[in-house]
């Protein structure tokens, strides 16, 4: 295990209707689509040995028959009966839903995502790597990338949608199911992109909204002397060249946002545990893990700083 | 057979065979006229039955080379968190893995193989431009080992073989891309250079009488794929050429911050990717096309039903591109429109299958090697085809694009689709270039192997997918819920390879003790059969008039009439070689085409522009630009010494009382023909620039910007006018050299090369006066772009002008043979069609456009 809890990860069991339409989707055309390979596998058999060692009378008939009928009447039939079925479930997935009170706007970086949740009138709360959402409720995503191609994709929830330099992408979805959902980058986007995973936790709305309002707060003051020794190196030591915690003068916005980060459900982007030994390593060693990430190793750094770094994150909460 | 008795032949061959020790005599001057060169000349050869074998034997190798990258791929992925490959490694790998099968196998392998039988099927010596043929051969070569070479060097492209920017323009500074760009550039050129040969050859080089509804299946697929090619090819280069642009000057065409966009590229790429596809599936078709008529000895039913639909396959593969783009945030009219588009293709696929049923019913079948791949690639085939049909739908397509269940669809389509019609090839046509067969034992355990273990690899892919495991990932976390079918494709992949392997090797062993095959061993019924065993240099020994679809059962006696020198050209009476060029419909005999013997050239040639571009790859410019002065230098040798040669005398008895011209220019020429469809690929290129342009209308509300910041009006115009003024003194330069005008030709060339080296620099003055910067913005390097382009060609057709200048004063043209005037003439018509375009794009269109 990756050591980051269970998750579902499959278009096969999906957790919302839209997902849940493409799912029956699926079933059905791979049921025609066995069926009718058996069918011309059972015919090519079947042509095999039928043989014909006579002038036939009929056979330019049956010849007729099997081109036209096999070749044009049934594959015609069969697509405009497949397209009408596919293509009416078009609209309400390309829909978008600018009236939805959840507008959460996911940049993709390399190798991880911004994630903004839009307030109108307000400053977005920013986080990354994580998205949480209430049950039940119809939410738009606002895709983008300023930097190379991603895709946006959490199977369980919808299919998938590039995030493009110079372009907004937009995705609605509606979770009817709580629990823990898997997300990927889907489009090869450099070196790490096998590294650029997420969640998406669907939770009860009281949970989320409890959540969501914890996540505008600024950051806990650090409150033992750990983590004030590690609030100080994080400073010191140009983590806040990157990165911002709210509440402090870290306000960096080219890596992850940390405010909450002891809080997430990984860490890295969906690569690592959550906790202080892997925080530990990825402050070290950041570029073997996640090979070419723009975060430098700081291995150089003693252990015991790294440690309290270490520390003082992981009390982000 | 016994239905075929009825056939009978309009066709007459000489009544009586010359006497025996003529026919000796005969032979021993068409020997030594066809002999390849031995020693270390034997690679100046440019005969087609030798580039054929070694084009086609450096794809298996790429082949091989690639099916390793696959392995390795597998292994990594064998288990979560392997450690076998770094990330970049795997990502080198699976691009270079990519990018050889389809620009290094899969795509040449077809042509290759066309150098190598198409000749034969039609009973012709040789195509019409072998060294042309050497060319592409040795370029494909050099491009090819470059390209694959680069991943011993940890150099090599890690962008995937779609190459999207922006990673490939501004993320990957290396010169990986360089090498993918240019690298491809060059072997897509010569891909474009067999394609004119083969369209030339299927078009002009049949036997006389082989009507166009008589040509064998296997030419008309290869037309209609070598047409594709054509108009799918441009396309990429295009794109390559602007992609190249921005990362080695900084134009910026695909980088949204300066009014560029990537999505440019993805229309550029897939209007040549899907096309491309079928460029490889159509060919291999035609293999079982020739396969499964022999082995059921019955003629194909629905002949023109299999050609109308190869042609309609080939229509439609243009119309589905945006198939690949579902997920880029399209509008759902889009969506749905190219979703309907995609599924349209698989009526006239399965029109092409229910005819190779129908044909297996016309007789009965004799089980056998090639038929035991045959069906098998139908097995697999229909499955990927049917998994097409699935993520041609867009809604589904949403969840499986850029998935393992893609990957295991386009698995089934191509290895089902090509790889396996193209071993059962191998195991038909093998006796024909080694005199011997294959062995049916080696042939069934290699079969059940890759079959089995091709379908335990790519069937659980399509699971894989589903459950959430995206393409081009170099690890995956453990308990994702793909561990265990992973490690099964593995296995599969190992298996697959183990089949392979034994093919290779039944191909590859030594085979001196086992007998020869006797003559046409599957009793087949196309001409490509009528050769000896072993095959001699000359290919046919005389060339058939042909009545029938399938001569060896309808014509009686055939073969014995082509050996006795019955039929045409049965001699080498002056020690050339002769090939007879028939006409494109009806195969009536035109003339008698002189082909070029061996020569070092046509490698020369390779070399030399293989250095222009991977010099340019390391940005060398100099050494570079150096070797494109050389390249055009030994073109220019090998055109002065090698075309347009004038004969000795007028007309040639071909046999048969048939008289025939030495001779000819414009249409009945085999070289106008080429010239003419070469530039239909050269303007598909511009149109995709112009493409670009109004893509970027589309897109911005400022593009174009204010008429005033443009090239303006007046300097374009004058370069237009001025092109326009070459264009028509070089028709009328041609019309006073067929009146034997000597001076005033000469006069008219000069006065139009200076004209259109003046609209050379009108068309650059106008952006350059106006100060337009090509870095700043995507308007002022589409705009250079197109200028540029225009520049080059019409700098081109001043050489040409120059060249026949040349051509006259050494008396190598005439009144009468003026058939390199007729070229660069038709040369001159598009480079003024592209000049006006250019200049009504980029003049005039900004005034519509702002009103």
């Amino acid at each position: 295990m990756d050591g980051l809890g269970p998750s579902v990860a499959s278009a096969l069991s999906p957790a919302s209707p839209e997902a849940a339409r493409l799912a029956a989707l699926f079933w059905w055309m791979a049921g025609g689509a066995i069926l009718i390979w058996i069918g011309v596998v059972a015919l090519t058999i079947y042509c095999g040995r039928v043989g014909s060692d006579v002038h036939d009378p009929f056979a330019e008939r049956r010849n007729q028959l099997l081109i036209v009928g096999g070749g044009v009447v049934f594959p015609t039939l069969v697509l405009a009966v497949l397209l009408g079925y596919g293509l009416t479930m078009l609209p309400p997935l390309v829909a978008r839903a600018p009236d939805a009170r959840l507008q959460i706007a996911v940049t993709g970086e390399q190798w991880w995502w911004r994630v903004q949740y839009q307030r109108p009138g307000r400053a977005p709360i920013e986080l990354a790597n994580e998205i949480r959402l209430p049950v039940g409720e119809r939410v738009q995503f606002h895709l983008a990338s300023d930097n190379v191609i991603h895709s946006f994709w959490v199977p369980s929830l919808a299919g998938k949608v590039d995030m493009i330099p110079g372009r907004t992408t937009f995705l609605a979805v509606q979770p009817t199911a709580t629990g823990v959902f898997q997300g990927v980058c889907a489009e090869y986007c450099g070196t790490s992109h096998a590294l650029m995973r997420f969640r998406v936790q669907v939770m009860e709305r009281d949970g989320f909204e409890r959540w969501l309002e914890h996540q505008a707060t600024p950051a806990l003051a650090a409150r033992n002397p750990l983590t004030q020794r590690g609030e100080a190196l994080f400073l010191a030591s140009g983590c806040s060249a990157c990165h911002a915690v709210n509440g402090t003068r870290a306000r960096s916005t080219i890596g992850p946002d940390l405010t909450h980060v002891g809080g997430r459900l990984s860490l890295a982007a969906g690569i690592l545990p959550n906790d202080a030994n892997a925080l530990t390593q990825w402050i070290s060693r950041a570029g073997s893990i996640k090979p070419d990430a723009h975060m430098p190793s700081f291995g150089m750094l003693p252990a015991d700083d790294v440690r309290s770094i270490a520390a003082y994150l992981e009390a982000l909460q | 057979m016994n239905h075929l008795d009825a056939a009978r032949s309009d066709v007459h061959p000489m009544e009586q065979a010359a006497p025996a020790e003529m026919r000796q005599a005969q032979e021993d001057r068409l020997l030594r006229t066809w002999r390849s060169p031995s020693g270390w000349r034997y690679w100046s050869d440019v005969n087609n039955t030798s580039v054929g074998v070694w084009y086609t034997a450096a794809t298996f190798g790429f082949l091989l080379f690639g099916g390793v990258l696959a392995l390795l791929m597998r292994i990594q992925l064998a288990a979560p968190g392997n450690d076998f490959l770094s990330a970049d490694q795997y990502n080198q790998v699976f691009t270079v893995h990519g990018s050889v099968m389809m620009f290094l196998f899969a795509i040449p392998v077809f042509e290759a193989i066309a150098v190598l039988l198409l000749p034969q099927m039609m009973g012709a010596r040789d195509l019409p431009f072998p060294r042309l043929s050497a060319f592409g051969f040795w370029a494909f070569l050099i491009g090819g080992l470059f390209l694959s070479g680069s991943i011993f060097f940890n150099a090599a492209p890690a962008g995937g073989w779609f190459m999207y920017p922006p990673l490939t323009s501004n993320y990957q500074p290396g010169i990986g891309p360089d090498i993918w760009l240019l690298g491809f550039s060059f072997i897509e050129v010569a891909a474009i250079a067999a394609a004119v040969e083969m369209i030339v050859g299927t078009l002009k080089c049949r036997p006389p009488g082989m009507r166009i509804n008589l040509v064998p299946l296997y030419a008309w697929y290869v037309l209609v794929a070598a047409t594709m090619i054509l108009f799918a090819f441009p396309p990429l280069i295009a794109g390559s050429l602007l992609l190249e642009l921005e990362r080695a000057f900084a134009w910026p065409f695909f980088d949204p911050t300066r009014g560029g966009d990537p999505l440019l590229w993805q229309h550029l790429f897939w209007l040549f990717g899907h096309p491309e596809v079928y460029i490889i599936f159509l060919p291999s078709v035609a293999l079982i096309a020739m396969i499964v008529p022999t082995f059921v000895r019955a003629p194909i039913v629905g002949y023109s039903w299999v050609v109308l639909s190869a042609i309609g396959t080939g229509f439609l593969s243009f119309g589905l591109w945006v198939h690949h783009m579902f997920t880029t945030g399209l509008p759902a009219i889009s969506l749905a429109l190219f979703s309907a588009a995609s599924e349209a293709v698989a009526i006239p696929t399965g029109v092409q299958i229910f005819c190779f049923l129908a044909t297996l019913t016309a007789g009965r079948v004799i089980h056998s090697i090639p038929m035991l791949f045959t069906f098998g690639s139908l097995v697999i085939f229909v499955l990927g085809g049917l998994t097409g049909v699935m993520v041609a739908i867009a809604p589904f397509d949403f969840q499986a694009h850029d998935t393992f269940f893609v990957v295991g669809h386009f698995h089934y389509v191509l290895i089902g689709g090509a790889l396996f019609p193209i071993f059962a090839a191998c195991y038909y046509f093998f006796p024909l270039f080694e005199g011997k067969q294959l062995s049916a034992r080696l042939g069934r355990i290699g079969f059940w192997l890759a079959f089995v273990g091709f379908n335990v690899a790519f069937l659980p892919m399509h699971l894989t997918g589903l459950r959430g495991m995206p393409r081009r990932v170099y690890t995956y976390a453990e308990g994702s819920g793909f561990d265990l079918l992973n490690l099964i494709s593995t296995v599969g992949a190992f298996v697959l390879a183990a089949g392979i392997a034994v093919i290779f090797w039944d191909i590859l062993r030594p085979k001196h003790r086992q007998p020869l095959s006797p003559r046409n061993p599957w009793n087949a019924g196309t001409l490509e059969w009528l050769q000896d065993m072993p095959g001699q240099p000359w290919g046919v020994r005389s060339i058939p008039e042909i009545d029938s679809r399938y001569p060896l059962w309808q014509q009686p006696h055939l073969m014995r009439d082509v050996d006795e020198g019955r039929f045409y050209l049965p001699d080498a009476e002056e020690g050339k070689r002769e090939t007879i060029v028939t006409s494109p419909v009806d195969a009536t005999a035109q003339y008698c085409l002189r082909l070029p013997g061996p020569s070092f050239i046509p490698m020369l040639a390779a070399v030399t522009t293989g250095g222009f571009f991977v010099l340019g790859t390391f940005h060398l410019w100099l050494a570079s630009l150096m070797c494109l002065v050389l390249a055009l230098g030994v073109i220019v040798y090998w055109l002065w010494t090698g075309t347009a040669v004038i004969p000795e005398k007028e007309t040639k008895d071909v046999g048969l009382g048939l008289s025939l011209p030495l001779y000819v220019s414009g249409q009945t020429s085999v070289s106008w023909w080429a010239m003419f469809i070469t530039l239909l690929a050269d303007q598909t290129a511009f149109v995709s620039l112009l493409f670009g342009y109004f893509f970027f209308w589309t897109r911005h509300t400022d593009f174009p910007p204010s008429p005033d910041a443009g090239p303006g009006l007046l300097w374009p115009l004058l370069g237009a006018a001025l092109v326009l003024m070459a264009w028509l003194l070089t028709s009328i330069a041609r019309y006073w050299n067929k009146r034997d005008l000597g001076m005033w030709v000469h006069a008219a060339l000069g006065v139009a090369a200076l004209a259109a080296v003046g609209g050379i620099a009108a068309l650059l003055a106008g952006p350059g006066l106006a100060r337009l910067d090509p870095t700043s913005d995507a308007y002022g390097a589409t705009v250079w772009v197109l200028l540029a382009w225009t520049s080059v060609h019409v700098a081109l057709g001043v050489v040409m002008q120059a060249y026949c200048v040349a051509r006259r004063w050494a008396g190598r043209m005439t009144a009468r043979h003026d058939a390199d005037f007729a070229n660069v003439q038709l040369y001159w018509h598009f480079c003024a069609l592209t000049a006006v375009l250019t200049v009504a794009v980029t003049a005039g269109f900004p005034l519509v456009a702002r009103g």
